[in-house]
């Protein structure tokens, strides 16, 4: 089939996994965030407590959560992905 | 005038050309002029990868509309607005080795010529580039209208010199350059946006006596500035979540975002512009945001939100820093324009011209088209942004998530769904991009959520119903002609 999408390409089976693994992770990043907003913001202004000045639901759902998702993405990358090559001559030649 | 606030601005314009004719040399040794014009030829490194995706991500909004709702809303429009974080890292993931690998094999300079290869149909093809066309045209112009104010604003001259500067300066250098111009530009206004954004937030915190300072100042004002529920209680927590929707995941259907998964180098590049962008992003958007709800305490009152950005800035900062940190919105407005003009015209050069008028042209001809279309288009979008008419202004407002419901389906399924075939697309854009324009007019933010969410939905259906019933009608066909 020379316009499909070969599915016994090696290189797509890795492809394929990163995808989900970014997926997973976009849903950590929206229950982290999510949590920590309404979990801790949604009750009365007087009994919020703070972190660094900020109301405590807004640095841990957005600086925390940005601070996390980077750490996420970091070890995802360097220990989850694979490095492929992108050319087909190149992978005859391997 | 204030020379101190525009000698800044002047000298980043200066840099910008520069890049743009350092750029423009690789057209003259590329022995693929296509490729090289309209993707750099597919040599981006991590960081410029990085900074080009974030760069043409972040626009005016981001810059201007942004801080300005978060002043108007408080610590709620911050919130809504980290669902970008997302962007950083998901686009690339998702798309990521797979549609690298395949827009290599297909030979596909545009992200239809990857529609073209992958669905073997003309009606993909001119759907798709007819949203290009329409909706990346009315964006381009409202960017092109932002960028002519801000000029106008700080510099005090008249809207049509500002335009006109604006204008030229963008399409000189998009002009001889191309996508490689883009990039690397983009790389410079994306640390500009970065540094700019870095100054503005310590020396908001500064000027309003620090952070616990500010909070109580805006809890005086009004405690709700500081809820997640926005400044009336008017964010609800489904209506915040479905941001998530239109610019977190949906941004991978965006062809100015999408294009740029297919420029890079290796798998090296795309790791590391995977953990540069995430920052970056998240950095921009928390850091503006951010100054836009500070600002409510150090410069309380101001009537037109789109002006808290400039008016703190020339506030709160000596003049020559102020006019750094303004350059951050106006490479903000040019990253983003810059894109959308080459993708524009590579719609109408590569995905009409080529594929149906004259798919012979020689190399020559095709190099002066490109940049004869370039310039066409620059000049268009300069006369509508010195009047935009209503239809403009109107398209504008579906173009982000029009496009997303076009085109998020036929990438993504077509990338990781082997059964998907052309009647599934087609049905996916039309039921997509003609639900958005309904729900947009008769019910919008139905049941509270924004009005993208349900067309994505539909065009998801339609995607999976039209290719299902389409293969059968596909086997028939070639039953019949097996007899």
């Amino acid at each position: 089939m020379k316009h499909g999408i070969d599915q016994h390409d090696s290189r797509f089976k890795i492809a394929r996994r990163e995808a989900w693994i970014g997926v997973i992770l976009v849903i950590i990043n929206f229950v982290w965030w999510y949590g920590f907003a309404y979990g801790l913001g949604s009750g009365p202004v007087e009994e919020y407590s703070s972190v660094l000045g900020l109301p405590a639901w807004f640095f841990y759902s957005c600086v925390g959560g940005f601070i996390l998702m980077v750490i996420l993405v970091t070890i995802a990358v360097k220990y989850l992905f694979k490095e492929v090559p992108f050319e087909d001559e190149t992978e005859e030649m391997n | 005038m204030n020379w101190a606030v525009i000698f800044p601005l002047v000298l980043f314009l200066a840099i910008i050309f520069i890049i743009g004719f350092w750029a423009s040399t690789y057209l003259k040794t590329s022995d693929s002029f296509l490729q090289e014009y309209f993707l750099g030829g597919r040599q981006l490194g991590g960081f410029i990868l990085a900074m080009t995706m974030t760069a043409t991500y972040g626009s005016a909004s981001s810059f201007i509309g942004g801080p300005g709702a978060a002043y108007t809303q408080g610590l709620g429009w911050v919130l809504l607005s980290m669902a970008q974080l997302a962007t950083g890292y998901f686009v690339l993931m998702i798309l990521g080795k797979k549609f690298a690998i395949v827009t290599r094999k297909y030979k596909a300079v545009t992200l239809v010529d990857f529609l073209k290869e992958r669905y073997e149909s003309k009606w993909v093809v001119l759907l798709s580039a007819a949203s290009i066309i329409i909706f990346l045209f009315s964006a381009m112009a409202a960017q092109w209208v932002g960028g002519g104010r801000l000029i106008e604003s700080v510099t005090g001259l008249s809207y049509t010199s500002a335009l006109f500067i604006f204008a030229a300066s963008v399409l000189i250098y998009v002009v001889i350059g191309g996508f490689r111009a883009v990039a690397l530009t983009d790389a410079v206004q994306g640390t500009v946006m970065f540094i700019g954004t870095l100054i503005l937030l310590i020396a908001t915190i500064i000027a309003g006596g620090g952070i616990p300072n500010i909070i109580s100042d805006l809890t005086a004002e009004n405690p709700k500035l500081i809820t997640p529920y926005g400044f009336d209680g008017g964010l609800t927590p489904l209506y915040v979540s479905s941001f998530w929707i239109l610019v977190g995941v949906g941004v991978v259907g965006l062809p100015q975002i999408t294009v740029r998964a297919m420029s890079y180098k290796n798998s090296k590049a795309m790791h590391r512009a995977i953990i540069i962008g995430t920052v970056v992003i998240g950095f921009i958007m928390l850091g503006m945001h951010l100054i836009g709800v500070f600002a409510r305490s150090v410069l309380p009152g101001i009537e037109v939100p789109d002006t808290v950005m400039p008016l703190l800035a020339m506030e709160i900062l000596p003049a020559w820093l102020a006019g750094l940190v303004l350059a951050a919105p106006m490479a903000a407005i040019m990253s983003t324009v810059d894109s959308l003009l080459l993708l524009v015209s590579s719609a109408v050069v590569k995905d009409v011209y080529l594929n149906y008028i004259q798919p012979k042209a020689s190399n020559q001809r095709v190099k002066n088209l490109s940049f004869g279309v370039t310039t066409v288009l620059g000049v268009l979008v300069f006369l509508i942004a010195l009047s935009p008419p209503d239809l403009i202004i109107w398209l504008n407002l579906f173009s982000f998530g029009g496009l997303e419901a076009a085109f998020i389906w036929p990438v993504v399924m077509g990338l990781y769904w082997r059964r998907g075939n052309k009647y599934g697309a087609i049905s996916s854009m039309i039921v997509g991009v003609g639900s958005y324009i309904i729900i947009h007019l008769y019910f919008p933010n139905p049941f509270g959520i924004h009005t993208v969410v349900l067309p994505i939905l539909f065009s998801l259906m339609a995607f999976i119903i039209g290719s299902v019933v389409g293969k059968q009608r596909l086997q028939e066909t070639v039953d019949i002609t097996g007899l």
